[in-house]
């Protein structure tokens, strides 16, 4: 495995909702440079552990590491501190304001009279825009006027503004086309290469095998396994999500 | 041609809401002229109708905050009540022992605890809302019962009168206007303040390269606003004082008043600057500001907002207490203007309130509503009020009709944004 020390490490992560523990006992980490992806059906606990690292809930018990130092994340602000982003499986969007003030949401760059400056704002999520996804072109309207694909691209171009160093995906492909999914697939490629560490959440296996170094499977709240995906096959990993099944042969 | 008519207001920038509403108001006003004999629209009429607008529209603009956060607030109008009777009490009863009576620091302290005692109720509520998470249906109902319970008890149910005679300048009455000279002026520098507004606004948009409306529809727009300000002043400027005061000015300038009288404008009433501020002080903060941002942001996806960082527990408390300070405010207006304090002061002030914010175009659901758009809303109401009295409706019809406009005005409102898809 790798020698250098991981970005993320999550130790022993246990969340409850009620009697219901959405996560037990898990733990996964991420190198930099690296794509895990976190793996199972629906209600495994997928977007309840990530949203323990994102600071949107707070762990009932175990521990996260910031590059090898013990970190205290007990909202999403903290997160963000840590320059950990993330497209969480609903967008968090502000349905009400346009693309810029969501991408500036709680960062908004203001003027020297500490007013929001909402034209520096459109000016600069244009300017992203252009890079990532050059078909948008609705800077007006609120985003509930939007499409699926392009509400999507609002809510990846926030995650990647701002100099994420850990960035967090769950389904971020979700309602997208074929195209824009490819355009997805080139920016995780193009951050990984900056050295960015990914969590990518997904349920295709195909993007999963395409885009992933390491895989983490859950089912019904408990981590089944990890694996490099050069190591396993399609049907292993099915077989780790449908029965929870880990791979036995070691190649 | 409807779709040119569209281009051209869209071009201008005024949204067709607003639109809608200044169109509703002036048939409004059209229709009361008209069934007055043209006792409506005289500078009397709506001196008076401005005036007894000011305090409503006062607290509808922090009801748009309330309303805009998926929140209500039912305590306004017994904390009007409340905050006059501590404030009218104060004024009477303990600050002359100290000071002596009619002190010239009595209104600025009476104004300042007012204020204070505003805030503070408001974040409290707010506080109960945020962070214990008692819906504010049922938080701001306890708070119309106790605080309309404790405004009797500041007196034991007696009226307090009569108010601090320059504190009661402050309502508007026969003092408490700014004169023909002081209108003008104010008149000019928000003239100049609104076309400068609108030159800085263009020149940072072409600054960074983004599309801006054609140059004659920044005229047309300028020219409406300069309009509407000075004509303002002038029907303001037309009404005179009546002989008695006009007299006792006469006197105090130590001019000779002449046997046919003396024609002395009242000017712009002191409440109408008071809104005039407070509506600008909002517009900012709902636009400008980052808390502005963050209460819309929370009204559209509370937990949006929640996971951009925003604690909008917090916010939460902040939006209340606003709500309260701007409570504060309108009581001072209310009571100054009648210059007494009794039981029934603001009784369903709250629903006249929520009403101008809802006309206004506040969407109960959340994440939509405007400055502008409550205080108009509020002009709807006084107007109708007042207008059906002049016209000799009885009251419980008064009711049925206002009831029915409410409702109305909002059904309108969903079909609009239904078609419009915002
Ligand atoms: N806010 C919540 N309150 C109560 N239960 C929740 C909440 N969020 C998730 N759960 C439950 O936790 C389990 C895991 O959910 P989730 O993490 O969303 O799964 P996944 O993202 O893998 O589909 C499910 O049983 C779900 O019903
Ligand atoms: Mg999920």
């Amino acid at each position: 495995m790798n020698k250098q020390t991981p970005l993320i490490e999550m130790k022993n992560i246990e969340l409850a909702f009620g009697g219901v523990k959405a996560v037990n006992d898990v733990s996964v980490d991420l190198y930099p440079g690296e794509v895990v992806g976190v793996l199972g059906h629906n209600g495994a606990g997928k977007s309840t552990l990530i949203k323990v690292l994102s600071g949107a809930y707070k762990a009932d018990a175990g521990e996260i590491f910031v590059n090898g130092e013990k970190a205290t994340i007990n909202n999403p602000r903290d997160a963000r501190a840590y320059n950990i982003e993330t497209i969480y499986q609903t967008l968090a969007l502000a349905d009400n304001l346009d693309a810029a003030s969501n991408l500036f949401l709680g960062r908004e760059i203001v003027n020297r009279y500490g007013m929001v400056d909402d034209d520096a704002m459109e000016a600069e999520t244009r300017k992203i825009m252009q890079r990532l996804n050059p078909n948008f072109a609705n800077f007006k309207s609120p985003v509930s006027a939007l499409s699926g694909g392009q509400r999507q691209s609002v809510a990846i171009t926030r995650a990647v503004y701002f100099n994420a160093r850990i960035l967090i995906m769950d389904e971020p492909t979700a309602a997208l086309g074929p195209q824009e999914t490819e355009m997805v697939s080139k920016l995780i490629n193009q951050l990984k290469a900056e050295g960015i560490g990914i969590f990518l959440i997904s349920h295709d296996i195909h993007d999963v095998m395409e885009l992933c170094d390491r895989i983490s499977v859950m089912k019904n709240g408990k981590l089944v396994g990890t694996e490099k995906v050069d190591d396993v096959t399609d049907d292993e990993i099915l077989a780790m999500i449908i029965l929870g099944k880990k791979p036995t042969k070691s190649k | 041609m409807k779709k040119a008519m569209r281009n051209v207001v869209g071009a201008v920038g005024i949204d067709l809401r607003l639109l809608g509403m200044i169109g509703a108001l002036v048939l409004l006003w059209i229709v009361f002229d008209l069934s007055t004999g043209g006792r409506f629209m005289t500078p009397r009429n709506l001196f008076n109708l401005s005036v007894q607008t000011a305090s409503v529209a006062v607290m509808s603009t922090g009801m748009v905050f309330v309303i805009v956060t998926r929140h209500i607030d039912l305590s306004v109008g017994a904390l009007l009540g409340f905050i006059g009777m501590v404030m009218g009490t104060l004024q009477l009863n303990i600050l002359p022992e100290y000071l002596g009576f009619g002190h010239w620091s009595i209104w600025m302290i009476t104004a300042v605890v007012g204020l204070l005692l505003g805030t503070i109720i408001g974040a409290f509520q707010g506080w109960i809302i945020g962070y214990l998470t008692v819906p504010a249906f049922i938080v701001t109902l306890g708070g119309l019962l106790v605080w309309r319970g404790a405004a009797w008890w500041v007196t034991q149910g007696q009226t307090v009168a009569p108010l601090d005679s320059t504190f009661r300048m402050l309502g508007g009455g026969v003092e408490g206007t700014l004169g023909s000279q002081l209108s003008w002026l104010v008149g000019m520098v928000a003239t100049i303040a609104a076309v400068v507004t609108i030159v800085l606004a263009r020149r940072r948009k072409s600054n960074h390269g983004f599309n801006v409306k054609p140059l004659w529809a920044e005229y047309a727009l300028g020219g409406i606003v300069t309009l509407l300000i000075l004509g303002y002043v002038v029907i303001m400027n037309a009404y005179p004082l009546p002989k008695g005061a006009a007299k006792r000015y006469a006197e105090a300038q130590g001019i000779e008043y002449p046997a046919d009288g003396l024609f002395i404008s009242h000017g712009i009433a002191i409440p109408v600057i008071i809104l005039l501020v407070v509506a600008i002080v909002m517009t900012v903060v709902a636009q400008k500001t980052r808390f502005g941002r963050y209460v819309f942001a929370t009204g559209g996806n509370p937990d949006a907002a929640e996971l951009s960082g925003i604690n909008t527990r917090l916010l939460t408390v902040k939006v209340f207490a606003l709500m309260g300070a701007l409570t504060a405010i309108a009581a001072v207006i209310a009571s100054a203007r009648l210059g007494a304090v009794g039981n029934d002061l603001g009784v369903l002030d709250e629903l006249r309130v929520i009403a101008a914010a809802v006309i206004g175009g506040t969407a109960l659901s959340g994440g939509i509503g405007t400055i502008y758009g409550a205080i108009i809303g509020a002009v709807i109401m006084q107007s109708l009020q007042s207008g059906m009295a002049m016209v000799g409706v009885d009251a419980p019809l008064q009711s049925i009709v206002v009831g029915v406009v409410l409702v109305l005005a909002v059904f309108i409102d969903i079909v609009y944004r239904r078609r419009a898809g915002v």
